[in-house]
């Protein structure tokens, strides 16, 4: 097997180049998105070196309690993400808590679930393989929520007259909402279902690729993206649905009334 | 028998009203009085305080969706989501469209074929097909011709009759109110006021 070539600072600063050269472009032409690139390519940077330090760190410690404590960080700052991306939210700690605590139950109980029954490291907790199978099922997740989440409460909006027809009519909150809930899970979990399809022919996962460049031999590398792949969208897949399960339920208060106004826009 | 005592929310009330079997009162009053509103909080779809008795059973006592069934809405602007009409009545309904001049094809109509007046006309069929004790009309009559009222007036009468059922009628017209209603009621300022036969 061939030695792992390691990369200088100035090979990252030739690819950071790229990303310059892209602002510049978008400055002349005035698309607005050149403060974006720049601040989230440096965010980048900045957010993986401490990330690289912690992680040598907490390999070298293997100790649960690291462990733990970056995982708590991971999910936190995952529901806050999730929170961002929806156009409208819940309002107060709903906004955050839906979001978040769906990631939990799902990200978590998937990434134990590896460790324990399918891969096994010793200790279970491993850092070398928690972390990363647990960052993984966790931002594919978190995009997955963001996604229904903002579907249901923008489709709950713009449907307020037909909900509210259908209560009339003596429907349960659960049949007046029940079309729009079926639309969000779909909008979070097609991404991961398409993903799985296309996986190998138009793209190499980057999970596949980073351990192809680092020498892993391919079939290795395949074996361990096969896991990803199902682990990624079995926690998509239940983290949208307790997401929807939850949002649905919180639109609608204890005598099955529409409640808009649990809802707040980005912008207010 | 439809009792409300000391109902109030966020904008109207609080106010009473009392509504006996087979009886329609009728409530008009300026747009902004809180007409809508209050059929609202009757059929709770908003948040209110107070108490509603449907036949002594209090509002909270019931299952929200079982009373929004007895307790029925008709809103200003009924809204239909199926493909056809039929898509919005129960399968075994037994209302009889011609009562309202329709034909039999009219299940099959596309909703989105259908004008503002039928729309109206047929969410009244709609609502009486859920056989509600209670109905709440909010201007039932107001995008139709003369004819077609009328049609809409004796269908709630015969519907009040047979099955001794409730009627609140919200209406702008003067004398559609003494055709239809047995007491009538001014709203303004989130207020009810009886007023003289």
């Amino acid at each position: 097997m061939s030695e792992l070539i390691l990369l200088s600072p100035l090979d990252l600063g030739i690819a950071s180049a790229l990303i310059l050269l892209l602002a510049l472009l978008s400055w002349r032409m005035r698309l607005g998105l050149g403060n974006d690139l720049m601040i989230s390519g440096a965010r980048t940077v900045v957010q993986l070196l401490l990330v690289g330090l912690i992680l040598t760190a907490v390999f070298e410690q293997q100790r649960l309690v690291w462990v733990v404590l970056i995982s708590v960080v991971m999910l936190l700052v995952a529901g806050r993400e999730a929170m961002a991306r929806q156009e409208r939210r819940f309002a107060g700690w709903w906004g955050f808590g839906v979001g978040t605590l769906s990631m939990f139950v799902s990200s978590f109980t998937m990434t134990l679930f590896a460790l324990l029954a399918v891969i096994g490291p010793e200790p279970w907790y491993t850092p070398q393989y928690a972390i990363p199978l647990l960052g993984m099922v966790l931002g594919n997740t978190m995009t997955g929520i963001a996604l229904a989440l903002d579907r249901l409460t923008q489709n709950a909006w713009d449907q307020r007259a037909i909900i509210e027809q259908r209560l009339m009519l003596g429907e349960s909150a659960g049949e007046a909402v029940r079309d729009i809930r079926r639309h969000s899970m779909r909008n979070g979990m097609i991404p991961s279902i398409n993903a799985m399809a296309v996986a190998g022919i138009v793209s190499l996962p980057g999970m596949m690729t980073g351990q192809v460049l680092a020498g892993s031999p391919p079939m290795e590398a395949v074996k361990y993206q096969i896991l990803g792949m199902f682990l990624i969208t079995a926690g998509t897949g239940f983290g949208t649905l307790a997401a929807v399960w939850l949002g649905a339920r919180r639109l609608f208060d204890d005598r099955q009334r529409l409640r808009l106004d649990r809802t707040r826009l980005r912008s207010e | 028998m439809l009792k409300i005592r000391d109902l109030s929310t966020a904008v109207i009330g609080p106010l009473s009203l009392t509504v006996a079997p087979g009886q329609c009162v009728a409530i008009s009053g300026p747009s902004g009085a809180g007409k809508s509103l209050l059929l609202r909080a009757i059929a709770d779809l908003d948040p209110w305080q107070g108490e509603i008795f449907l036949d002594e059973t209090p509002a909270h006592a019931m299952n929200a969706a079982d009373w929004r069934r007895q307790v029925q809405l008709l809103p200003a602007e009924p809204q239909w989501w199926a493909s056809t009409v039929a898509g919005h009545f129960p399968p075994e309904t037994d209302v009889d469209p011609t009562l309202l001049g329709f034909g039999l094809e009219v299940w099959q109509w596309p909703v989105q074929r259908l004008s503002s007046g039928e729309k109206q006309r047929l969410a009244l069929l709609r609502a009486l097909a859920r056989r509600p004790r209670v109905l709440l009309l909010d201007e039932p009559t107001a995008n139709l011709d003369d004819a077609s009222a009328r049609r809409v007036e004796a269908l709630v009468a015969d519907y009040r009759g047979q099955h001794q059922a409730m009627v609140v009628w919200v209406s702008h017209a003067g004398a559609q109110r003494v055709r239809v209603a047995d007491s009538y009621y001014e709203m303004d300022a989130g207020q009810l006021r009886q007023e003289a036969e």
